[in-house]
């Protein structure tokens, strides 16, 4: 029977880590993911996984590792937050351009300067264009699931991609829920056992990996990898199907939360999400026609689908949690807009919000719905991107 | 060598029509041990290596020091360049004794008569 438990998100992270069970798993602790390696580390030592633990001297070192224990046909995992996914990012390109299925689960903390320990998504919206899937998640429940998931995308023939798994850095790694855990086995027969198709230790079928490539062949690869990434979403489909056999609860690309006869809506990410839910119920029971769509999906972006899930609402707020400096907005915004350019109704208006940890509550997210009702109703957008909760 | 493998690559020397995206390996992946024979570098060469066999002592630095393997060897005795994959780094003759140089670095474009700059190939043509 699935046991239902008190624990945090990193706690869910390693156990779903311990679950999994890896065969490599290189890793650094860095706050707020330390958890997930320490916890690990234990489940290492006390012998309740097979896994050889790396314990390297930085993540640049952690990630290049698992690239090679991927490449050698391993299962391969790592975890990290922040300055410390920064740190990879020259190997982050080399994992996706490899085609390596290696899982992360990445808890959001702000990039520095200045020097911040808490959630925004700075970290890995930097690593947006580095070909990895990107995963987002509410909580604790959905952190637990989506890792598990993910090994199953990852290693999919028509994928083979790396996946990141995200989830807000204290607000839902350190926070406490109940979640349902799956048997041991019942993940283990969900998984799989891996088998990839080339390996470095496959000495009878030697291959090399990660060989020069000019511009005589490059252009090839990387335009492949690309259609790779336009199969995804086929893949987190048909794999949250099966994950709904075994758990009973259903994903998708994006969750719709009272989507469907909306007027005005709001997109966001992660644990804001959950905030958000509580003002659309609150408007819904005053008869506003409010909703949410949180995605789930963001790297690819499932386009065609966020297309058919807006296209009838009349007013949309995107919630950033991170810039991108460009003045125009933040990643997610610049997503959105650029899906529903062609549509010629909804008007979309961008909130950056919550930059190093700071709250979002109700009664912002209240204006912003207020916000969106008054561009509904005149069709009038003032300042396209505005800052909210920061003091003037 | 007419029909171009899987995870090799083609410097533009008239053979088959290289592959498109869908048909490559995935990752870049070189799925044949080996084949690096068949990336032919030798005209990115802007100075080609002449083996004056008249010269030659047979000591066979050339050969030990050549990062391309590209010094061809026949029962021991260097018998000439390998033009198809010579980059000419000149190290060869860097590398020949000073005394002895038997091997000089020429223009590309001003070696060996009619088509030297282009990648005839085959240390035959100079043993």
């Amino acid at each position: 029977m699935p046991k239902a438990v008190a624990i945090t998100g990193n706690e869910a992270v390693a156990e779903a880590m311990r679950q999994l069970n890896p065969d490599v798993v290189a890793a650094y602790p860095i706050t707020p993911q330390t958890e997930i390696v320490q916890i690990f580390s234990t489940f290492v030592a006390d012998g309740l996984v097979h896994t050889e633990f790396v314990p390297v001297e930085s993540e640049h070192s952690a990630l290049s590792a698992v690239v090679g224990a991927s490449a050698a046909g391993a299962r391969a995992m790592t975890a990290t937050s922040s300055q410390g996914l920064a740190l990879m990012w020259e190997v982050l390109n080399i994992a996706s351009g490899m085609r390596l299925p290696i899982v992360m689960p990445v808890v959001n903390r702000a990039l520095s300067a200045p020097i911040n320990i808490h959630c925004d998504h700075s970290d890995t919206m930097g690593a947006r264009d580095s070909g990895w899937v990107q995963i987002y998640s509410e909580n604790v429940q959905e952190a637990y699931d989506n890792v598990i998931q993910a090994v199953r995308i990852a290693e999919h023939p028509d994928v083979r991609l790396p996946v990141m798994v995200m989830m807000d850095g204290f607000i839902i790694s350190h926070g406490m829920e109940t979640v349902t855990l799956l048997e041991d086995d019942v993940v283990k027969r969900f998984v799989g056992e891996y088998r990839p198709e080339h390996s470095l230790l496959d000495v009878d079928h030697p291959v090399t990996f990660g060989a020069l490539d000019f511009a005589d062949w490059y252009f090839e690869h990387k335009r492949q990898e690309s259609d790779a990434e336009a199969g995804v979403s086929q893949v987190v489909i048909s794999v949250a199907e099966d994950f709904a056999r075994i758990s009973g609860r259903r994903y998708g690309l994006f969750e719709e939360y009272m989507l469907d006869d909306a007027e005005i809506a709001v997109v966001a990410l992660n644990s804001t999400a959950g905030t958000v839910k509580e003002v659309v119920d609150a408007l819904r029971s005053d008869g506003v026609k409010a909703g949410l769509l949180k995605l789930r999906l963001f790297r690819p972006f499932p386009h065609r689908d966020v297309l058919s899930a807006l296209r009838h609402v009349k007013a949309i707020a995107v919630l950033d949690r991170a810039d991108t400096y460009s003045t125009m907005g933040g990643p997610l915004f610049i997503d959105i807009r650029n899906v529903m350019y062609d549509m010629p109704g909804p008007r979309i208006v961008n909130y950056i919000y919550g930059l190093g940890g700071r709250d979002i509550d109700l009664d912002e997210i209240n204006k912003v719905f207020e916000d969106l009702k008054d561009i509904a109703t005149t069709g009038k957008v003032g300042a396209p991107v505005t800052y909210l909760g920061v003091r003037e | 060598m007419s029909t171009l493998k899987e995870g090799t690559a083609d410097v533009g020397i008239a053979r088959e029509e290289p592959k498109g995206w869908r048909d490559v390996p995935t990752g870049g992946l070189i799925t044949e041990a080996g084949n690096a024979m068949e990336y032919e570098t030798g005209d990115w060469r802007t100075f080609r290596p002449v083996w004056h066999k008249d010269r030659c002592i047979q000591c066979l630095f050339c050969w030990v020091y050549c990062p391309d393997s590209a010094v061809e060897v026949r029962d021991g005795k260097v018998v000439g360049i390998d033009y198809k994959h010579c980059k000419g780094c000149g190290i060869c003759a860097n590398e020949c004794p000073p005394k002895v140089r038997a091997i000089k670095m020429e223009l590309e474009s001003e070696a060996a008569g009619e088509g030297a700059a282009g990648n005839e190939g085959g240390g035959k043509d100079n043993a």
